[in-house]
């Protein structure tokens, strides 16, 4: 360390690789409390979903339904007398056989179940305990959100890091943008201390949309919040198109978990990881500036 | 600069490797669902969500629908009839001989035939019946309110649950998974519940005599809960303290088998 001191004092500061304080603590506790929580809610809602893998639009919903009925995952038999599985989205059938509607089951056999048993927890068949693993952690999700969004309001870091500026939204920082993350290009140096506009658009949209949106849409198939806040799934059309809204938020939220993770990795993945836990993140000044 | 990168490349990777371990135990560790001093964790929830509930809204009403808006086939789930020998010969006289039984903590125990309960001021709602797994129906039901009876029955003050006893030995559901033995279906709620406004003992439905798959002759409608404490063929009402020596002591057929005694959600 010291003679990496004294070759420092003659050389301009940047020169250097050097340590930026980049996420405050609070968000790095709720971050990661998040994450554990986005992935026990995913696996357990998966389960949940399996009870009844349909979806309808409206007031009402059930099996008797057929025209209320948007989506479906299930099996049925061809014309070979073959099993296969299927997800129905409208009018569009796509065969699914080994993933949804009909897979291998953790035991080994096939098993006519909606989701398969590796992306469900319990891995096998069962509402009561997907139901209260989904509920704790629900509530363990609302009120980490509530600190983050207290303390990103409080702080400032809403504000400044994560809402673009005007001038950011403009089309052709977007495409400047869009190309750089197709060319695998990601800010270098003194640029990559602050996101860019994609990542502030993904980051508040999870934070700002995704996320309350699920939360919104999951209070809303709960009897006992309709009845105390009846015009909050009126808001939304219906238990049954809440229900609907819920599953396709939480989709959202998995198309954001799967870039997101996607980006980590390109981008660095022991630096940027690095910069969430203990919040330093190494700039290397650009040797080419 | 190798100097300044080690130490910190090192955390990162135990970040990472605690990363990645967490989700491997995600995935392949059902050992989690059986842990009992995580299920008692994970269970709080429920409590948290009753006193929650019960916070925003204790005097709350369901959404009562227009008839335009009920259900043009409103599915039968659970039991569809009982095969029980006295549940059949009620069945074959058409409850002629059928009596409600009030007993327990009441200072008044009391029967009520189904003609009673018929002529009895009653109460008409369009609802929607939330099922645990995921779908609802709108329906109309019609009968007394559960207070009106309660009261009549005079309980004493030490009461604190409404247990209602059903006809139908219970064999459970595939889709509702884990281990489901037979035995008779029962259920309770809270004097909260009991004496809410919409709370009724239906015996009729979308506007004539309840059916043997909707629960014939009375079934128990209590709006701000799941489709599973709406318990049909209720043969009696126990007003207790405890809900201990019932089933498993957990309050009902699917609580015994692990779902949420409160089921407002
Ligand atoms: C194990 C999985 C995850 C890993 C490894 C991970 C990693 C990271 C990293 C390294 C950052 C900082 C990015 C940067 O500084 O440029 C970050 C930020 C963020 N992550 Fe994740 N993440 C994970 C799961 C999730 C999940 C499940 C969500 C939500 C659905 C999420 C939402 C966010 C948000 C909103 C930010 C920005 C936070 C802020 O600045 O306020 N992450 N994540």
């Amino acid at each position: 360390m010291a003679t990496m001191d004294a070759t420092a004092e003659t050389a301009p500061p940047p020169a250097k690789p050097y340590l930026f304080h980049r996420h405050a603590l609070a968000v790095r506790v709720t971050h990661w409390v998040n994450a554990l929580a986005i992935f026990l809610l995913i696996m357990t809602g998966l389960n949940i979903f399996n009870a009844h893998p349909m979806l309808y639009w409206g007031e009402y919903g059930a099996n008797p339904d057929v025209a209320r009925q948007w989506l479906q995952i299930g099996a049925d038999t061809n014309a070979a007398g073959q099993d296969f599985g299927f997800l129905r989205i409208g009018s569009l059938t796509v065969e699914t056989t080994g993933v949804l509607g009909l897979s291998t089951g953790s035991n080994g056999a096939p098993s006519y179940i909606g989701y398969p048993s590796w992306a469900t927890f319990p891995s096998y068949r069962d509402l009561a305990t997907a139901r209260t693993f989904h509920f704790f952690f629900a509530w363990v999700l609302i009120i980490n959100g509530w600190l983050y969004l207290a303390f990103s309001l409080a702080s400032g870091h809403l504000k400044k890091d994560l809402l673009p500026k005007l001038k950011e939204l403009s089309i052709g920082n977007i495409v400047h943008d869009i190309v750089q993350h197709a060319r695998l290009k990601f800010p270098k140096g003194e640029e990559a201390k602050r996101y860019h506009i994609l990542q502030k658009l993904a980051y508040g949209g999870v934070v700002l949309v995704l996320i309350p949106g699920v939360i919104l849409t999951g209070l809303t198939m709960s009897p006992g919040t309709n009845a105390a806040w009846p015009w909050l799934v009126e808001l939304f059309g219906g238990r049954p198109s809440a229900r609907s809204l819920h599953f396709v938020f939480a989709n959202l939220i998995i198309l954001f978990i799967i870039v997101h993770l996607l980006m980590v990795v390109l981008a660095g993945p022991i630096n940027e990881i690095r910069s969430m836990i203990t919040g330093k993140f190494r700039v290397d000044p650009e040797t080419a500036a | 600069m190798s100097a300044l990168l080690k130490p910190l490349s090192r955390r990162g990777l135990i970040g990472f490797g605690a990363t990645a371990g967490a989700g491997l135990l995600l995935s392949g560790c059902d050992g989690l669902a059986s842990n009992d001093k995580l299920s008692k964790i994970v269970k709080s929830g429920e409590a948290a969500t009753q006193r929650w509930q019960r916070l925003i809204g204790r005097d709350g009403l369901a959404k009562e629908f227009d008839v335009s808006q009920l259900s043009p086939d409103f599915k039968v789930n659970g039991t569809h009839e009982p095969v029980e020998a006295e549940y059949q010969a009620h069945k074959a006289e058409n409850f002629a001989n059928w009596k409600l039984a009030i007993t327990g903590l009441v200072n008044n125990p009391m029967t009520l035939s189904l003609d009673q309960i018929r002529r009895m001021p009653a109460r008409t709602q369009i609802t929607r019946h939330d099922c645990v797994e995921g779908w609802s129906a709108i329906g109309q039901w019609t009968g007394p309110q559960l207070g009106l009876l309660l009261k009549a029955a005079n309980m004493k003050t030490n009461a604190r649950y409404v247990v209602f006893k059903c006809a139908d030995n219970y064999g459970g559901e595939a889709s509702k998974g884990g281990a489901q033995s037979t035995s008779l279906y029962y259920e309770s709620i809270d004097l909260v519940d009991a004496f809410h406004p919409q709370t009724i003992l239906a015996h009729s439905m979308n506007g004539g005599p309840l059916s043997v798959g909707h629960g014939a002759p009375v079934r128990l409608r209590v709006e701000r809960q799941l489709g599973y404490k709406q318990a049909k063929y209720v043969m009696g009402l126990d007003v207790v303290s405890s809900l201990d020596g019932y089933g498993s002591g957990k309050g009902g057929y699917w609580e015994d088998r692990g779902y949420e005694w409160y089921a407002g959600i």
